[in-house]
C-alpha cells in the first residue's frame, strides 16, 4: 500500500505540467473532445507539437514512438493531461485503444503500418462499432464482409461514429460468418476512410455540434491486410479494447472533474451574496465537499486498476467499475455545478454573461453521452454482476 | 503507487482471517451481545498472544512496531467478522496517544501492559452534547493541590466499564478558543467516585455513561501537557475515523459476500434472484460502495502514517463516504434477503445494525463534510 510516485516519475509529470501550462492554447474550453472545426485546427497543431516531444503515446514501445512508460507515469501523464484540459480529442482513440489492440493483435507490418504516423499526430481513427440495429447489443451487428479473392468486399451501415468526417482510419467490427453464432462469427478491420464507396453523413448532437456520423459501406474493398488477429476473432478483440477504452479514458476523466471543483471553488470565493462569499453558505460547502469526496473517491478506483496493471494482475471488472463510477459521477459534478451558478448555469460560452467560460453547460450535456457512449451503464452493471460475480443470466 | 498489499499484509490478512473465522464466529459476535463485559478474557488473551494489541506498538515497549496501514488490514477483518470487545478501544484511543504524547514513563507504563493484552483502555471524549468538536469538552477538571478533580459526565465512552484505565479530557481553562484550555488525564478506571452505566445501543456494543463525581487525578497523570490536549484528541479523532472506516469496509464486503450467496441459492419463479437484472444492477452498486471505500480509506490511512498535509481532509473524505456508502450496502443486502433478513435469527442483521455504530463513531457524513468545506475554502 503506497500512495507516492517514484522521483522520475513526479520529475516527468512537473516537466509536462509546464509544459502543458504554455503549450494549451490560451482560454481553451476543452470540456469534451475539441469538435468544432477551429477547435478541431487547434487540437490536431497541439498534438503535433505534443509529437515533437514524444509524448503522443507513453505506454508505447519506444520502437513504435512511444516512451515505454511505466503504467504509473501513464497515469502521471493522464491526470495531467485532464487537469490542464488537453485537446487531444484527435488521438484519445487511437493511443487510448486502437493501438494497443493492434500491438496485442496486429502483425509487425500493421504495427509499422500504422503505430508511428499515430504517435507524429500525424493519423486520426474513428470507431465503426454501433450500427442502427446494434447498440448495446454489439454482437448483433450487421455489416458483412465477403472475402473475394484476396480481399474483403464490406457492405453495411454504422453509426455514432464520432470523428468519421476527419478521420483517415477507421476499426471496423463486420460479420464474416453468418452461420456462426453471434459473438462468433464477427471480424475485426483497419479500413482507410479514403476506400472508394463509403459515404459519410453527419448527426447533429444535442449540443448543436458534429460530432458523429452516419457511416455507409457500399461495396468496400479492403485487402487481406485490413484484418486484424484471426478471422471470427473480432468479438473477442473488441472487448479487449472495450476493456482498454475504459480504463484509459477515466483517468484523465477524474482529473478534468478534479479542475472542475477547483474552478467552482474559486467562484464561490469570488461571489458575493447578500454580502458574504457564497463558500461560506452551508448549502453550497454541502455540495462541494460531497463534489470533492465524490471525485476523490474516483480517483484511487482508477489508481487501483492502475495497481493492477503494474501488478500484470488480470483484472476483471475493475475497469467496468471505474468507468460506470466515474462516467456517472460527472453526471453529478455538472449537475452541482449548474446548481451552483444558479441562472448563470444555463449560459453558452459565446455569451457575455457567461461565467467560467460555460463549461457547465456545456458538460452537462456531454455527461450524458458518457453513461452511454463505450457500454451504458446499465450494460456495465450487467457486465458486472455476470462476468464478474458470476450471478447467473436472466 | 501501488494500491494492493505487500506480501506480509497479504499473509497478515489470510492468518487473520482464518484466525477470526475459528475463535470469532457468528455465535461468539452474538453470545457478545448479551454479555455485560462484551468481551471475553479468553479470546483478548488469544489476540494478545498473537501480538495484535501491541502491533503498532515498538518492539521497545513490548510490540512488533508495524504501521498504521498495517492495522487497517486486521481492522478491516475485524469488521468482516464484526469482532465485538475493546480493541480499538485500547489499541487506537489509549495506545496511540500515550505513543505520541506520553512521557518515557508513562510509555514504560501503559504500553507494555497494552501489548500483553493486560490493560484495557478507551478514551472519555464526548459528553451529553455529543458534539466531536473542542466545545464538546466542558467537563471541568480543577486544580487542588498536586492533583486535578473532575467532575461532570462522559457520555458515548466505549467500552469504558471495562477498561482499567480511561484517558479523559477535560477542561482546565476557560479561553476564547474553545480548542485551548482542554487537557488529557490518564485516569484508573477503578478511581473512588466513578460510576458507569452501560447504554442499550443499535449494534449492542459496550458504550457507556461514565459519571465523574469530584475523581482524583494526580498531576503526574496529565498525558502532554496542561490545557493543550486538543492536538492530541485531534490526532487520536483521525486514527480512530480511519479505522471505523476499515472496520465498515469489511463489514460491508462481508455483507456483500452473504447476499451474494443468497442470490445465488434464493429461487423464486423458478430461477436465483440474482438472475433478475433489478438485483444484479445492486451488486452491481454494492461493488461500487465497497471499493471505493476501501481505497479511500487506504488512502487516509497512508496519508496519516506518512504524515501527509492533507491527511486530515483525505480522513474526513474517507469517513464522510464509508459511512453512507456502507449503510446503502447493508440497505441493499437488508432488501435482497427478503424477510429473512429483518429476523434476529440470521446473521444479516448484525450487519445491518453495526454499520449504524461505525457510521456514527467519530463523525457522520455531514460532520465530516462541513471539515472538507472548510478545508477546501482556504
Ligand atoms: C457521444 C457518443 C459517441 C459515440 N461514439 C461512437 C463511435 O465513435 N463509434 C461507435 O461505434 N459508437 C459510438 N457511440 C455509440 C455507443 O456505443 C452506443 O450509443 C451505445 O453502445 C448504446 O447503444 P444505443 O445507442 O443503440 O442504445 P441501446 O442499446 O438501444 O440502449 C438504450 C437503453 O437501453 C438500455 N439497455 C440496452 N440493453 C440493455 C440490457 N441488456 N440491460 C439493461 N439495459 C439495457 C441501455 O442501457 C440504454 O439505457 C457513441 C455514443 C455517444 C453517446
Amino acid at each position: 500500500m503506497d500512495f507516492r510516485f517514484t522521483p522520475e516519475e513526479e520529475a516527468f509529470r512537473q516537466e509536462l505540467r509546464s509544459w502543458l501550462r504554455e503549450n494549451v492554447p490560451p482560454n481553451w474550453e476543452g470540456v469534451f473532445l475539441e469538435e468544432e472545426v477551429e477547435e478541431w485546427k487547434q487540437g490536431l497543431a497541439f498534438v503535433r507539437k505534443l509529437a515533437e516531444k514524444g509524448w503522443v503515446a507513453p505506454a508505447w514501445p519506444k520502437e513504435y514512438g512511444g516512451m515505454e512508460a511505466s503504467p504509473a507515469l501513464q497515469l502521471a501523464y493522464n491526470e495531467e493531461m485532464g487537469y490542464q484540459r488537453a485537446p487531444i480529442g484527435s488521438i484519445v482513440q487511437s493511443v487510448g485503444y486502437i493501438g494497443p489492440a493492434i500491438l496485442f493483435f496486429g502483425t509487425e507490418e500493421q504495427k509499422r503500418q500504422h503505430l508511428p504516423p499515430v504517435t507524429a499526430g500525424e493519423t486520426v481513427w474513428c470507431q465503426g462499432y454501433s450500427e442502427p440495429e446494434a447498440g448495446s447489443d454489439l454482437a448483433s451487428l450487421k455489416t458483412r464482409a465477403v472475402k473475394d479473392g484476396d480481399d474483403y468486399v464490406i457492405n453495411g451501415d454504422k453509426t455514432w461514429t464520432s470523428n468519421a468526417h476527419r478521420s483517415d482510419w477507421c476499426i471496423l467490427l463486420a460479420r464474416t460468418d453468418p452461420a456462426a453464432p453471434k459473438h462468433k462469427g464477427i471480424s475485426f478491420f483497419l479500413v482507410d476512410m479514403k476506400s472508394p464507396g463509403i459515404t459519410v453523413q453527419p448527426v447533429m448532437n444535442m449540443a448543436n455540434v458534429h460530432s458523429f456520423n452516419q457511416v455507409f459501406f457500399e461495396d468496400v474493398r479492403v485487402p487481406k491486410s485490413a484484418l486484424l488477429g484471426q478471422e471470427n476473432q473480432g468479438w473477442y478483440i473488441a472487448a479487449m479494447t472495450l476493456d482498454f477504452e475504459r480504463s484509459s479514458l477515466v483517468a484523465m476523466a477524474v482529473s478534468m472533474a478534479k479542475r472542475a471543483l477547483d474552478d467552482l471553488v474559486g467562484y464561490c470565493r469570488e461571489t458575493r451574496v447578500k454580502g458574504k462569499s457564497l463558500l461560506a453558505s452551508p448549502l453550497v460547502r454541502h455540495k462541494l465537499a460531497e463534489m470533492a469526496i465524490e471525485i476523490e473517491v474516483g480517483k484511487y478506483m482508477v489508481y487501483r486498476v492502475v495497481s493492477l496493471q503494474a501488478r500484470m494482475e488480470p483484472g476483471s471488472i475493475e475497469a467496468a467499475v471505474c468507468k460506470l463510477y466515474n462516467t456517472e459521477l460527472d453526471v453529478r459534478v455538472a449537475n452541482t455545478g449548474l446548481e451552483i451558478l444558479g441562472l448563470y448555469g444555463q449560459l453558452h460560452k459565446d455569451s457575455k454573461w457567461t461565467q467560467l467560460m460555460g463549461r457547465f453547460q456545456k458538460s452537462y450535456m456531454y455527461a450524458i453521452a458518457m453513461v452511454v457512449g463505450g457500454g451504458s451503464s446499465e450494460i456495465q452493471r450487467n457486465i458486472i454482476a455476470m462476468r464478474g460475480l458470476g450471478l447467473p443470466r436472466g | 503507487m501501488d494500491l494492493g498489499l505487500s506480501e506480509e499484509q497479504e499473509l497478515l490478512k489470510g492468518f487473520v482471517r482464518d484466525f477470526l473465522e475459528k475463535e470469532c464466529p457468528e455465535t461468539r459476535v452474538r453470545e457478545m451481545e448479551e454479555d455485560e463485559r462484551g468481551y471475553k478474557p479468553e479470546f483478548w488473551r488469544m489476540m494478545a498472544a498473537q501480538g495484535w494489541q501491541g502491533m503498532i506498538i515498538p518492539q521497545q515497549y513490548g510490540g512488533t512496531g508495524m504501521t498504521f496501514t498495517d492495522l487497517i488490514v486486521l481492522l478491516e477483518e475485524f469488521g468482516r467478522a464484526l469482532v465485538p470487545g475493546p480493541f480499538i478501544s485500547t489499541v487506537v484511543l489509549g495506545a496511540i496517544p500515550i505513543l505520541q504524547a506520553g512521557t518515557e514513563e508513562q510509555k514504560q507504563a501503559f504500553l507494555p501492559k497494552i501489548a500483553a493484552g493486560e490493560l484495557i483502555m478507551t478514551l472519555a471524549l464526548t459528553e451529553p452534547s455529543a458534539r466531536w468538536d473542542a466545545d464538546g469538552v466542558a467537563m471541568p477538571a480543577r486544580a487542588e493541590g498536586d492533583s486535578f478533580v473532575l467532575s461532570g459526565t462522559k457520555l458515548f465512552v466505549p467500552d469504558a466499564h471495562v477498561s482499567d484505565c480511561m484517558l479523559v479530557a477535560a477542561r482546565t481553562k476557560e479561553s476564547a478558543n474553545p480548542e485551548d484550555g482542554i487537557t488529557l488525564f490518564l485516569v484508573d478506571s477503578k478511581s473512588a467516585g466513578i460510576q458507569f452505566t452501560a447504554l442499550k445501543t443499535i449494534a449492542a456494543d459496550k458504550q457507556c455513561e461514565v459519571a465523574f463525581n469530584e475523581v482524583r487525578v494526580p498531576k503526574a497523570n496529565v498525558l502532554g501537557e496542561v490545557d493543550k490536549g486538543w492536538p492530541i484528541i485531534r490526532g487520536v479523532k483521525s486514527k480512530a475515523a480511519v479505522a471505523a472506516c476499515a472496520y465498515m469496509v469489511g463489514l460491508a464486503q462481508m455483507d456483500f459476500d452473504i447476499t451474494l450467496e443468497y442470490a445465488k441459492q434464493r429461487i423464486q419463479f423458478g430461477r436465483p434472484i440474482g438472475s433478475f437484472q433489478a438485483i444484479q444492477h445492486k451488486f452491481a452498486d454494492m461493488i461500487i460502495d465497497v471499493d471505493g471505500s476501501r481505497f479511500i480509506t487506504y488512502k487516509a490511512a497512508w496519508a496519516l502514517q506518512e504524515n501527509e498535509p492533507d491527511a486530515e481532509m483525505l480522513v474526513s473524505m474517507a469517513k464522510a463516504w464509508c459511512n453512507e456508502a456502507a449503510r446503502r450496502v447493508v440497505a441493499h443486502g437488508q432488501q435482497i434477503h427478503g424477510g429473512i433478513g429483518f429476523t434476529k435469527d440470521y446473521k444479516i442483521e448484525l450487519y445491518f445494525r453495526r454499520q449504524k455504530w461505525m457510521e456514527l463513531m467519530w463523525g457522520d457524513a455531514d460532520y465530516h463534510r462541513e471539515l472538507v468545506a472548510d478545508k477546501l475554502a482556504i
